[in-house]
């Protein structure tokens, strides 16, 4: 498992870096939220989750939607807004999905998806299932009107929902310290709403990997909800490849902090990883990155003549 | 299970909650006050008592989450039916219908087979944010059908043809048009989205409408009739998306246009018309193409602001005279008033 744990973290950060350095080649024409520095919780929650359970992102999508299984040369060609895309170029880097795998969507308006996996877990639990909805979310989201709205619903109805939050401190340039009072604690505020609520140190792993499998088997169980914040970072800019700490919106040595605490080699020294081992993984996972990149790059373009195509599931005469 | 074969509006939207519920499991029933003893004007009556509390479900004063978890239920297989007992209430919830509900097909190729059921009010003091007739909102976003029932029949017909629609749909209620008496048939009828109705034939002008503005134009073409003036009267029924070929094929044969909106005249439905109609049927117009809509103004709650707010069967009647340069206006074959101009009837009495 922690191997595992710590390819799927490697993958994201391999995809992501390889993402940034073809951004500026102007053939990627949307815009690419990255997830680099916060690849733990994407990683663990992705390998708590069952096959069955459902997915729901945000902007920020990549990593989760890699974590829970997503199709790599679906992404990175949908990425490129080509046909073989995983929506054939219709959404983007800030649209994914992949059905088979249980990533239902990401979707780009803050808050947005998040009733929407909450209306997912209501139909599980009208139909009797054991899975349940994992709906990833952003610091910034606890301001949305919409995530107070559907984790009441979440608390009234007991649904199996997982609520992990990602709290990178950032929306966009704007620091929570400006957003939200210095004394609050999303946790107790979920608690408040009636939603068991812990939280983990999100560059830590292995220990956000043991939350999450905790709190799956207690939603599995009929607990009712859960909300998981994980305490984290994000390296880049908010939209875009580039560092952009010279704009000086983050504290002198906050950014150098958090590197520090990186998760990856956090988890290589645990894993006692060998330099051949690691090497091997590298490669493994490049290949199938330049296999992707490749693949996207060839395919074509969606035909033109299918832009007025499925506005509706059915078309009205006239 | 026998009724009457005339039934009100409000009575015929219930029987197609009961039809669809009983007939598909996937159909769920929730918004605030579904199981109050008002039961939404008398249209949820009975259902969580039939279909269970997991089925059919009060909620949360949460007009956008709610909305939202519909969405999500309805990927997840589910056909919810929403509603909300004014529109006005259901703005907080245009993020989820906008940027979710109207996009998931296009972008992920996920159907959403949602019916969000919205009362709109009139009279009585409703006042500016309790009557507002926002169906150029709806639809002007793409991936949204926009559906407004003016009887009975109708109010029922299209209710079932949108619940198992694949696709979000948006159904306008006239709160006036609850009260509206008609013969509606009994059982699992269905009138399809997307299609008009002629409800009076004629060649002089041709007036297109929906909702309650039906009701005054049926009112307008009877008076004119007495002086042999005949009017086609198109009823559009879904106004997203709009079955263009019955309105050119009128205005092809009248050479006239009166278009009629509940709602403010300008980005309306009525706009819409004139322009498309301008655009395609130029050669055969005759004259100019005319609109009645309400007033670019917010409604004001006052009895006495608002006796000259409504555009009725009298302004029809008179905008059509123009258009046809009649010397004389039969206004005395209009049905007289005999309740004040806010209430649907006599038998009326407040609030709503």
């Amino acid at each position: 498992m922690k191997t595992a744990l710590y390819r799927a973290m490697l993958r994201i950060r391999m995809v992501e870096e390889e993402i940034a350095r073809r951004y500026p080649e102007q053939q990627m024409r949307c815009p690419v939220h990255l997830s680099i520095g916060q690849e733990a919780p994407a990683a663990a929650f992705g390998l708590a989750l069952s096959a069955d359970d459902r997915a729901m992102s945000t902007h920020r999508s990549h990593a989760h939607y890699l974590g829970k299984g997503g199709d790599l040369e679906k992404m990175i060609a949908e990425l490129y807004g080509k046909s073989t895309g995983c929506c054939g170029g219709r959404g983007g880097s800030m649209h994914l999905s992949d059905e088979r795998a249980g990533f239902l969507a990401s979707t780009a308006i803050v808050g947005n998806s998040i009733p929407v996996g909450v209306g997912v877990a209501l139909a599980q639990q009208l139909r009797g299932e054991s899975a349940l909805t994992c709906v990833f979310l952003g610091d910034g989201a606890t301001e949305e009107g919409a995530f107070y709205e559907a984790a009441n619903f979440a608390a009234l109805r007991h649904l199996p929902v997982l609520f992990v939050c990602e709290n990178n401190l950032y929306s966009v340039y704007s620091p929570l310290s400006k957003r939200q009072p210095a004394e609050r604690d999303l946790c107790t505020l979920a608690r408040a709403l009636g939603v068991p609520a812990e939280q983990v140190d999100g560059n830590d792993a292995q220990a956000v990997l043991a939350v999450a499998q905790r709190a799956a088997a207690e939603i599995r169980a009929g607990g009712g909800p859960r909300f998981i914040e994980c305490m984290t970072y994000r390296w880049r800019e908010h939209c875009g490849p580039h560092f952009d700490d010279d704009l000086g919106y983050r504290p002198t040595g906050e950014l150098a902090a958090w590197q520090d605490r990186d998760p990856l080699p956090r988890l290589a020294a645990e894993l006692a990883l060998t330099d051949t081992d690691r090497q091997a993984m590298i490669a493994e996972i490049g290949a199938e990155i330049d296999r992707a990149f490749e693949l996207a790059l060839a395919a074509p373009y969606p035909d033109e003549s299918t832009v007025f195509d499925a506005i509706y599931r059915t078309e009205l005469s006239s | 299970m026998s009724r009457d074969s005339t039934i009100h509006a409000a009575q015929a939207i219930n029987e197609a909650l009961h039809l669809a519920m009983a007939q598909d499991e996937r159909v769920l029933k929730f918004g605030l006050g579904v199981d109050d003893p008002k039961a939404i004007f008398n249209t949820t009556a009975g259902l969580q008592q039939r279909f269970g509390p997991a089925r059919v479900f009060d909620t949360p004063t949460s007009e956008n989450g709610m909305t939202g978890i519909a969405i999500g239920a309805a990927l997840a297989g589910m056909r919810p039916v929403m509603c909300h007992q004014r529109l006005d209430f259901f703005l907080l919830a245009m993020d989820q219908l906008v940027n979710n509900a109207a996009k998931w097909h296009y972008t992920f190729g996920r159907a959403v087979p949602l019916t969000i059921r919205l009362i709109m009010g009139r009279g009585w003091g409703q006042g500016p944010t309790h009557s507002q007739n926002l169906q150029a909102w709806f639809a002007h976003v793409p991936g949204l059908k926009v559906v407004m029932p003016s009887n009975a029949a109708d109010a029922k017909g299209l209710l079932l043809s949108s619940i198992f629609d694949d696709d979000p749909v948006v159904f306008l209620e006239h709160r006036w048009l609850h009260f509206a008496q008609g013969e509606v048939p009994e059982g699992d009828v269905r009138v399809p989205l997307g299609r008009a109705a002629v409800r009076q034939s004629g060649d002089a002008v041709t007036i297109v409408a929906a909702s309650y503005m039906v009701v005054e134009a049926l009112h307008a073409c009877r008076a004119l009739e007495q002086i042999g003036i005949h009017c086609e009267l198109i009823d559009l029924r879904t106004v997203k998306p709009i079955d263009w070929d019955t309105v050119f094929a009128s205005v092809r044969r009248t050479g006239r246009l009166l278009a009629l909106d509940t709602g403010a005249a300008t980005g309306s439905i009525a706009g819409e018309i004139v322009a498309r109609v301008g655009m395609d049927c130029w050669g055969a117009l005759k004259a100019a193409p005319a609109r009645l809509a309400l007033p670019d103004c917010p409604e004001p709650t006052s009895y006495g602001l608002t006796r000259q707010f409504y555009p009725g069967a009298e302004e029809i009647v008179q905008c059509i005279g123009k258009m046809l340069g009649l010397s004389r206006l039969p206004l005395e074959f209009l049905p007289q008033r005999h309740s004040h101009h806010d209430v649907p009837g006599v038998w009326f009495s407040g609030p709503f």
